[in-house]
């Protein structure tokens, strides 16, 4: 099941051009990761501020390549952090991690 | 609208990079010039080193954050007027409203629509332009004082009571100078003469709000009020007769005929305001000081002065300008007899 929303996929593609979608992929795999080690280190911390920016981060950018569900997810971290509510996060943060495994996989094989 | 599709300077500000390389790379595909930044603080840095047209700007960053950035560009007089639009999900458009109110042109959501990023920073660029127009032309007429203090609080057509001074200055025998030279001389020489008197006169804060011929309208005071606007308009009428003299100088050297003009003054209440439609329109003042002082002007011509003024201009100098009385005149169209001074230069 695809985990990228074909629509919002193919208009980003064409606003940043067919060569340019492959250097954007790269760099939101690059920045990923980093993403979810601070949204876990933040958490670790407790530190509401950087968990919430750093959920932010990730929402925006599942959004922008249509990954719906992953944006959901870092959404729902994102309230969290607003509302200093870190210790609800339960397995929030797990579940963030599947998902953008899933993305991870599916952009990559949409690199042209 | 072609001019709104010229490319312009932007700056995007982001501290996301996927965003940043996003929204520069969908701009650069319209032509535009794209710097980008970080984080607020080093957006401020790259907009005091060099202009910009408009700015993309993200709320939540490390550092300094959007809001911190509209604060910093409301502060700086340069800046004030840059369009910004903010770039935000579409959950937070709470805090768009606050950027808005703290002076934000538009906004856009991310993830980004192509057509409405165009379109809106099309439109930003227009502003930016209209903008600088119309600074550029207040900067023309006014001190950039007055310019900043007209772009700010904007115009409103309408009037006040003001307290100002008035100067009217025309050029003596103007009809038999223009009858003895070409028209082409007569424009070279209007305009020569025209930058210097508008330099003397915005040197001292005031504003030349009329031309007509050879002759022009000052204030002082309004529409930035100023407390000494009485020695501020004495002080650019002796400028204005120095400059004078040396342009004569200079125009002897060349055989040229010399010019004289003579410079009237009246300070007091005037009814002033912008006059006109909302797409055209000029402040002025009207009012008995504006009547007084065109005759004072057109009395120079008889008392042989350059300069003459009102006793209430005379009451606001000091003493390091000299006055010399020349006793009462009546002048046609006023009941009272009103007295007249001298500037001595």
């Amino acid at each position: 099941m695809s985990v990228i929303d074909k629509t919002t996929f193919d208009e980003l593609k064409q606003m940043s051009g067919e060569d340019f979608i492959n250097e954007l992929i790269d760099t939101f795999l690059e920045d990923a990761p980093k993403m979810i080690a601070e949204i876990k280190s933040a958490l670790a911390a407790n530190n509401a501020d950087t968990f919430r920016r750093a959920s932010h981060s990730m929402k925006s950018n599942a959004a922008t390549f249509g990954a719906g569900q992953l944006a959901a997810l870092a959404k729902e971290l994102e309230m969290l952090g607003k509302e200093n509510n870190l210790h609800e996060t339960g397995d929030k943060l797990e579940s963030l991690a599947e998902a953008y495994e899933a993305v991870r996989a599916e952009l990559t094989g949409l690199k042209s | 609208m072609k001019s709104s599709h010229e490319p312009g300077q932007l700056l995007v500000v982001d501290d996301n990079r996927v965003n940043r390389l996003l929204l520069t790379r969908a701009l650069e595909q319209n032509d535009h010039h794209v710097s980008n930044a970080e984080n607020g603080k080093i957006a401020m840095e790259m907009l005091r080193s060099r202009p910009y047209d408009v700015i993309l700007l993200d709320i939540d960053m490390p550092e300094m954050n959007g809001f911190e950035v509209l604060e910093a560009l409301w502060q700086d007089e340069e800046l004030r007027y840059l369009p910004v639009i903010m770039t935000s999900a579409s959950d937070e458009l709470d805090r768009v409203v606050k950027c808005i109110e703290m002076g934000a042109e538009d906004y856009l959501v991310k993830p980004l629509n192509p057509v409405l990023l165009r379109a809106r920073v099309n439109a930003s660029l227009e502003k930016k332009r209209l903008r600088d127009e119309q600074r550029k032309l207040f900067r023309t007429f006014a001190t950039p004082q007055v310019a900043e203090q007209l772009l700010r609080d904007g115009f409103s057509l309408g009037g006040k009571y003001v307290t100002a001074s008035i100067m009217f200055c025309d050029i003596r025998s103007f009809t038999t100078l223009s009858e003895k030279h070409e028209p082409g001389e007569i424009i070279e020489l209007l305009n020569d003469y025209f930058a210097l008197m508008f330099d003397a006169i915005t040197a001292n804060n005031g504003m030349v709000n009329q031309m007509q011929g050879d002759g022009l309208m000052a204030i002082f005071g309004a529409p930035a009020y100023f407390e000494n606007h009485r020695v501020q308009a004495v002080n650019a009428a002796l400028e204005m007769v120095e400059l004078l003299k040396a342009f004569n100088e200079q125009r002897k050297t060349q055989n040229k005929v010399e010019v004289r003009n003579g410079i009237g003054i009246a300070s007091g209440n005037v009814i002033a305001g912008y006059t006109g439609t909302q797409h055209r329109a000029t402040y002025t003042c009207v009012g008995d000081t504006v009547n007084l002082a065109a005759r004072i002007e057109g009395h120079t011509k008889i008392a042989g002065r350059s300069i003459l003024i009102d006793q209430f201009t005379r009451d606001g100098l000091n003493d390091s300008i000299r006055a010399e009385d020349l006793g009462e005149v009546i002048f046609k169209g006023k009941q009272q007899a009103i007295r007249v001074f001298s500037v001595n230069i």
